[in-house]
């Protein structure tokens, strides 16, 4: 991969529900070590985009290309593209019948071929570094929400992604535990981490991102820094979205 | 009651029989069940589509008809086997069909969210089925396996028509030498059959009560 060239591209990228026109002619960028928070109303595309990039969702027309290469369709060329996106999901979906720790080190010894006792003691690092290595042995049923998501980035971490991404990650917890999630994304954002998150956090949008995104009605409207975004929104549609968000 | 006890010997050979027909074909029909289940939810059309197209045709086939096809028709396709074995492919593909669709109503029971997980850290579909839906998909579906499992015990005795002596074929014979004691021949190898059938219910309760710790 040439220097400066990104490691995401999105082109002219479409996708239909149905009659729903989910994706309309996206295209984005995304450069190593770059954080992008998109941003929208409900129903604008936005989890849909999150969720084509490791083709969880496939796509009707255009490219995705991770560090210039196309994403390759099902079988083993897409699991091992998945290996190196991580994503961290709204429901957290911690594997229900394993223990934390073997939901962290699942994929580094199944995919990755880890011996046992290597991915454990790398887990045990991850799960350390956001703040539930006490937790290690319980079931994730027995975690609190909070908990839960932090254990599914260390899952994520696990894989040494390229990528991150972030499908809503607090939007389905209770308030005081979001800033347990955010903190572990703001560290791993100032570690040099590449990532997209689709958040309704503006203050982590605010804080941590490279780069807002709005989107609407399936398309990008808006793309710039935060502070240019946040205190001057060119469309009135962006405007609109933040006027709401900030009234209450 | 002499008729029965004066042939024990003789019933406990029809009840070995009658317990290895059932066991041998309740792991094969699983496993066999097991991977229908696996193509009926994969992401490749064509599989989905024998999947679908085995159960459909399987389990609306009467259970005798498939016994006519495994232990005449293989043969005229110079497949040469013991009637056991037979037995054995009759009563595995018949019931494999239930197994599916009872693993399968298991494998739609775990959340849609637990499959993207498994492939979102590169599992491939056979991993993530394996390490994550189907450990799953199991401990939901214990009461209808168990269901299957005692139905199969109960049509092992169709193998009697097939040249199999199991217990059904014991006791037609012994009925046939012992016409003054044709109830307590028929009572004895019922008592059998429910002394393969009530532990199957023991265990399926014990599983659950085990798995459902764990959930």
């Amino acid at each position: 991969m040439a220097a400066g060239s990104p490691l995401l591209q999105m082109e002219r990228v479409n996708k239909h529900f149905g009659d729903l026109h989910v994706l309309q002619d996206v295209d984005l960028e995304v450069d190593p070590g770059e954080v992008v928070v998109v941003v929208g109303p409900s129903g604008s595309g936005k989890s849909t985009l999150c969720r084509t990039i490791n083709r969880l969702e496939p796509i009707d027309d255009g490219v995705i290309r991770l560090e210039g290469r196309p994403l390759p369709d099902e079988g083993r060329a897409l699991a091992r593209l998945r290996s190196d996106v991580g994503m961290v999901f709204q429901q957290f979906n911690l594997f229900a019948h394993k223990s934390v720790l073997d939901n962290v080190t699942l994929g580094p010894i199944k995919v990755r071929g880890q011996s046992r006792s290597e991915a454990e003691r790398r887990a045990r690092e991850l799960l350390a570094r956001v703040g539930v290595e006490n937790q290690a042995h319980k079931l994730p049923a027995q975690l609190s929400g909070g908990q839960q998501q932090r254990v599914a980035i260390a899952r994520a971490l696990a894989m040494d992604p390229k990528l991150l991404l972030f499908d809503e990650p607090t939007s389905a917890l209770d308030p005081e535990m979001i800033n347990e999630v955010l903190d572990v994304m703001r560290d791993l954002a100032a570690a040099g981490m590449t990532m997209i998150v689709i958040s309704h956090e503006m203050g982590f949008a605010r804080s941590a991102a490279n780069r807002v995104v709005f989107m609407d009605g399936g398309r990008i409207l808006e793309a710039a820094p935060p502070e240019e975004f946040f205190a001057s929104p060119r469309t009135e549609r962006a405007k609109d979205f933040l006027s709401k968000i900030i009234s209450h | 009651m002499d008729a029965v006890l004066d042939n024990l010997d003789t019933f406990r050979q029809g009840f070995i029989t009658t317990l290895a027909l059932t066991v041998v074909s309740t792991v094969l029909a699983l496993v066999l069940g097991t991977l229908l289940a696996a193509m009926r939810v994969s992401p490749v059309p064509t599989l989905r589509a024998a999947g679908a197209t085995y159960v459909e045709v399987v389990r609306n086939t009467p259970l005798t008809l498939v016994f006519f096809f495994a232990v005449f028709v293989l043969p005229q396709l110079d497949i040469r086997l013991s009637f056991f074995v037979f037995a054995v492919i009759a009563v595995t593909v018949y019931h494999a069909a239930f197994f599916c669709e009872a693993v399968r109503s298991g494998i739609n029971a775990v959340g849609v969210g637990q499959a993207e997980a498994a492939r979102s850290i590169g599992l491939t579909f056979t991993q993530s089925m394996r390490l994550v839906v189907l450990p799953q998909a199991f401990r939901t579906v214990v009461p209808p396996l168990i269901n299957v499992v005692i139905a199969l015990t109960k049509n092992t005795s169709i193998a009697a028509a097939f040249g199999v002596v199991e217990l059904t074929a014991v006791a037609t014979r012994l009925a046939n030498a012992n016409s003054d004691a044709v109830i307590a021949i028929f009572l004895g190898s019922a008592v059998c059959y429910l002394a393969l059938t009530l532990p199957s219910g023991w265990l399926a309760g014990r599983l659950e009560r085990r798995v459902a710790v764990a959930r």
